[in-house]
Order: C-alpha cells, then sequence, then structure tokens
C-alpha cells in the first residue's frame, strides 16, 4: 500500500499527519516513510531518525566537445527549454533550464554532445525505530525538485507501506509525489484558505484518479468546520479523522514532539485512520 | 518602484495574512499573489476581476493511435518514464509525467506524435480597495509554475509604472524551488516569516540561504513567537549573526483565523496588540526599503 500525505495549502499538518499515521503502524506493520518535500524536509525533525547513508543524486546536462562542434545549431533546435544556444562559433549550455531529457545529445549529427552530471541534491536514508526512513533535500538554488522527488521514489519498498510526505501546492512537485499512490489523505484546516487550497488539491488527485480522504487539522468546536464538511459532503469525499485546534498540540510541535509523545491516546485514532483507509482503498 | 516580496520556505506561517495586512496599510501599491500554486491573497481582498488572461506553457506529448505502428523507438528515449505501452504494443503518453521535451516527436520515423500547448492557467488584474492587483491560477496538476509568477510580476510591474505607483508587494510560496525562485530575483526585499518550531526555522535558513544566493536582502518576522519562547529566543540570535533585522514577534492569536474566516485583513479586523505590531513591523519594513 502506498499512501501520501499532500494538502495543497502549506502548514496545514500533512508532516504531523504522516509521522503520527507512521509511528502508530510501525508497531505492527513494517513501514517505509518518505520524505518528499525535497524543498523543505521536516519529517525527520519529529522520527529523528539516524541517517546511515547519503547519496548524491545528479542530474545530467549537455557539454559540447568543441572539437567536433559544427556549431550548426541542431541542438538548439531540439532543445524545448531553450537551455541551448549556438552563437558564432560557441553553444552556450544554460543548465539551469536543462531538464536533462537527452535530446541534445541523441540529435547531434556529430556527436558531439556528451551528458554530465549536475548535482541537485542528496537522498539520506535510514532508520527511525523500525521504520525504513528515506528523505531528499535540494540543494539551495536549484529550481528543479521533480528530480529529486523521482530520486526517493525510485527507492520505494513495495514489500511495506509506503507513507509519502508530499510537498504543498498542486503542481508538477507535487504530482511526483502522489503520482501512483494508492490512497491519498488531503490535510485541510477550516478556513477559507484550507477550503479554497483542498478544493484544488482534491481536483488533483480527482484528475489523477487517486482515491482520497480527508482529514480536517485544527478543527475546532461546534460548527466551525462546517465549511469543509459542506465540501466533502457534496464531493463525496470522506472526512476521515479530525484533530482540534489546540495550543497544547501547537506548543508539543514546536518542542519537536508527536502527537503520540504528547497525546498517547492519539495512537488509536491513527490506527482506526489507516483501518479506514484500508476499507475504502480496496 | 520598489518590491517587496513575502516567503517562508514553511508553509503555513502567515505569509498571506501578513501580506494583506500590508495591502490594507499601504498607500500607493501594487499587489500581487505570486503564489500561483495555492493563491489565497484574494481571499482576503476580495478583488473585483478587470481583465482575465489565459496562460499557455509547455508542451505535451500526444500520440495518434491511428498512425502509431508500434515500432517502439520512442520507448527508449523517454527520460521521463512518460511514454506507456500497452499488451498490443500500442503506446500512450502519460501526461502526468510528460515534460513535454519532444524526444519522441522528434524519432517518430512516422509522424504519429503530436506535440500540443495546453491551457495551463489564467492571470487576472483586478481591482481592490487597497490598489490593483494582479493574481493567478495554475491550472490543476500543472507544470510551469516559475513562468506564471513571472507573468505576474511583469504585468504588476508594468502597472506600477503606468501609474505611478512606489512598491510592490508580493505574497509569495513556500518552499526553495522554481515558482519562489521566480518570485525572488530582483526584488528589494524578501520578508521571511517564520514560527518558533524545529521546521519552521530550519525552512527559514533554507530560504534565507537561498535569498543570499541571489543576493536580496532579508528581513525576519517570527510568528505565534509565544508559542516557544526558546526557539524564538534561538531565531533571534541567529539573525543576529546573519545581521538579518527582525522587524516583527506578532503572538499567538486565535482571532487571526477568524479573521481569515471573515476574509478580512487582520489590521482592519483587529485593534489589539498583535495587530499594532504587524503596524509597527510595516513602518520598519518601509524605513529598510527607502
Amino acid at each position: 500500500m502506498i499512501l501520501s500525505v499532500a494538502s495543497g495549502k502549506g502548514g496545514t499538518g500533512k508532516t504531523t499527519v504522516a509521522v503520527n499515521l507512521a509511528l502508530a503502524l510501525q508497531v505492527d506493520h513494517p513501514v517505509q516513510f518518505l520524505d518528499c518535500d525535497v524543498e523543505e524536509p521536516n519529517a525527520h525533525f519529529f522520527l529523528k531518525p539516524q541517517i546511515v547513508e547519503s547519496r548524491d543524486v545528479f542530474t545530467l546536462i549537455p557539454e559540447i566537445d568543441e572539437s567536433r562542434c559544427t556549431y550548426c545549431g541542431k541542438c538548439a533546435q531540439v532543445c524545448a527549454y531553450h537551455a541551448l544556444a549556438v552563437v558564432k562559433g560557441t553553444v552556450l549550455v544554460f543548465s539551469e533550464l536543462c531538464h536533462g531529457c537527452g535530446a541534445c545529445s541523441l540529435l547531434c549529427p556529430e556527436k558531439a554532445v556528451r551528458e554530465v552530471g549536475k548535482r541537485i541534491g542528496v537522498v539520506e536514508s535510514g532508520r527511525a525505530g523500525e521504520m525504513a526512513f528515506l528523505q531528499g533535500r535540494l540543494d539551495i538554488g536549484q529550481a528543479m525538485s521533480p528530480p529529486m522527488i523521482r530520486a526517493v521514489k525510485r527507492r520505494l519498498d513495495p514489500g511495506r507501506t509506503v507513507i509519502i510526505d508530499a510537498p504543498p501546492g498542486t503542481s508538477c512537485p507535487v504530482i511526483e509525489s502522489v503520482k501512483r499512490s494508492d490512497f491519498c489523505l488531503l490535510v485541510t484546516e477550516p478556513t477559507p484558505f484550507g477550503l479554497h487550497d483542498l478544493a484544488l488539491a482534491a481536483a488533483t488527485a480527482a484528475e489523477m484518479k487517486i482515491p482520497c480522504g480527508v482529514v480536517i487539522n485544527r478543527a475546532s468546536l461546534g460548527n466551525g468546520d462546517r465549511i469543509i464538511r459542506d465540501f466533502c459532503a457534496a464531493e463525496d469525499i470522506p472526512v476521515m479523522m479530525t484533530i482540534p485546534f489546540d495550543r497544547k498540540i501547537a506548543e508539543a510541535y514546536s518542542r519537536g514532539q508527536t502527537i503520540l509523545e504528547a497525546f498517547p491516546v492519539y495512537r488509536e485514532k491513527f490506527l482506526e485512520l489507516f483501518e479506514r483507509i484500508g476499507t475504502i482503498g480496496s | 518602484m520598489k518590491q517587496v516580496v513575502v516567503i517562508s520556505g514553511k508553509g503555513g506561517t502567515g505569509k498571506t495574512v501578513i501580506s494583506a495586512c500590508f495591502a490594507a496599510l499601504s498607500r500607493n501599491a501594487v499587489l500581487a499573489d505570486v503564489d500561483v500554486d495555492a493563491s489565497n491573497l484574494h481571499l482576503l481582498l476580495h478583488p473585483e476581476i478587470q481583465e482575465r488572461h489565459v496562460f499557455k506553457s509547455g508542451q505535451k506529448a500526444r500520440i495518434d493511435a491511428e498512425k502509431c505502428t508500434g515500432c517502439g523507438l520512442c520507448l527508449p528515449v523517454c527520460r521521463f518514464d512518460a511514454l506507456v505501452e500497452d499488451d498490443m504494443g500500442r503506446v500512450s503518453v502519460d501526461s502526468f509525467s510528460c515534460e513535454g521535451c519532444g524526444v519522441c516527436f522528434l524519432v517518430c520515423p512516422v509522424q504519429a506524435v503530436e506535440m500540443e500547448i495546453p491551457i495551463s492557467g489564467e492571470w487576472y488584474v483586478s481591482k481592490t480597495k487597497y490598489g490593483p492587483f494582479v493574481h493567478a491560477r495554475l491550472g490543476i496538476a500543472e507544470e510551469n509554475s516559475g513562468k506564471l509568477v513571472t507573468e505576474v510580476r511583469k504585468k504588476a510591474k508594468e502597472i506600477a509604472e503606468r501609474e505611478g505607483r512606489d512598491l510592490l508587494i508580493m505574497d509569495g510560496s513556500p518552499g526553495i524551488g522554481c515558482p519562489v525562485i521566480a518570485s525572488l530575483t530582483g526584488t528589494d526585499l524578501a520578508l521571511v516569516v517564520t514560527e518558533p518550531t524545529p521546521s519552521g526555522r530550519h525552512d527559514m535558513e533554507r530560504t534565507v540561504e537561498l535569498a543570499n544566493h541571489f543576493k536580496i536582502p532579508t528581513a525576519c518576522c517570527i510568528n505565534k513567537y509565544d508559542l516557544n519562547h526558546n526557539n524564538s529566543d534561538g531565531i533571534e540570535r541567529w539573525c543576529r549573526t546573519q545581521s538579518i533585522p527582525v522587524v516583527g514577534k506578532i503572538a499567538f492569536d486565535p482571532a487571526v483565523m477568524e479573521s481569515v474566516v471573515r476574509g478580512i485583513p487582520y489590521v482592519e479586523y483587529a485593534k489589539n496588540s498583535s495587530a499594532q505590531e504587524i503596524r509597527d513591523m510595516w513602518l520598519s519594513l518601509s524605513n529598510l526599503l527607502t
């Protein structure tokens, strides 16, 4: 089972839900945790993994062999990203625009384009208790996170229950993280911001044909979370769990504590959440 | 004209609430929401849309099943696992994986691949009671958010120059990747909004490092600072070592959430000490910009 945790809006509690679910599950299940928020990986603050290995991640960028190049301009012509330009007697490579598709080297008639690795970040792996842990960390100044996310997901272990902590938003990094999940948990909060971005995230999951359910974080007493519940009812998306708005939870978070550490009664709730996912996902 | 962008690294630290307050406190600014992925500023500014523009960017491959002979030449050259072969040897494109490089199009011997430019979003020029507002909506599951950010910024700058406005206030997105870089480059100041949590601190440090990389000056705001005084002190000490001014410390206040629910910029909703703190921060920031 591959389970991703996403949200649209940032700071709604994706990492909190992913981490606590993983901790509750690991007692009886083999779990692998993938932190795919490679721009800002934060799950390690709570899982405190022992990192045993760190591997550099590279993308391929072109390097021109000037001795072979005839400056015919083919490489620039086939590059969809404008990462190459041929000007009188030289070829300019704009590596930050390159997606590493290989069109230039494949189609150069003189075989003058060689591809070389450019480091974009690291994948760190280790253990957190019984759990296998992996996280990607994009180097500062690198613009493209999808290749980093792919590098993390390439090491996904289908023999375990995989929990993916996704980045915020709804564009390519989220798609890359959530792709091929069996179920997607969408974490939201009962505000117009939370609702607006939940609608986007739910539409994204629907477009990708991934079943989803909602966790309402910072839920208020009384009728406060009605805007979320009404939306979920109208869209036929199940509300799987609520976590109340509680300054004590926010304070525990600020100390790097998980909900399970601060409020052990939640273990049962997260296990119930997982059971419900199993029922819906299958 | 000066440009200030509000960013944070970590999501949910309060960028939009603060940006909306700045909009309300400003006198002669253009406003822009450069979080095109999950934009929220319009929920507090209530824009009246005056212009709509289609945003087209990037391309995706599509395979014409009639023309495809199933030769399979395209399969090994796709670096993005975007080509899927069925049991009958027919190839189709997984559009979520396709990055539009066009290599399949270039190698196909029978021209069965077409490259299409889908509509990937919309952007708007609006009127608000605080000034002109440029915002956007990236299509569901689309890419190129950085290019849409650039588009929004270009329009906002154009309006500022045309109308003689002296400030551009931009509400940024979380992270440090392409949309953030697109919103950061060439600005006069980045306000980094953080919170006194391990992730707030860590993400702020990465964001400051990113701003340094592009030589953009930063200032820091610690939101919900009283949730953890130790961590807040730590952030202040760190900022001092980096010579980053801490221009605001805002207390954790459930009234902020109420103001968002009501759709009102916080400085107009509440007159308490945290609202005053935001006013003071606006003054400090204005001083840094002059």
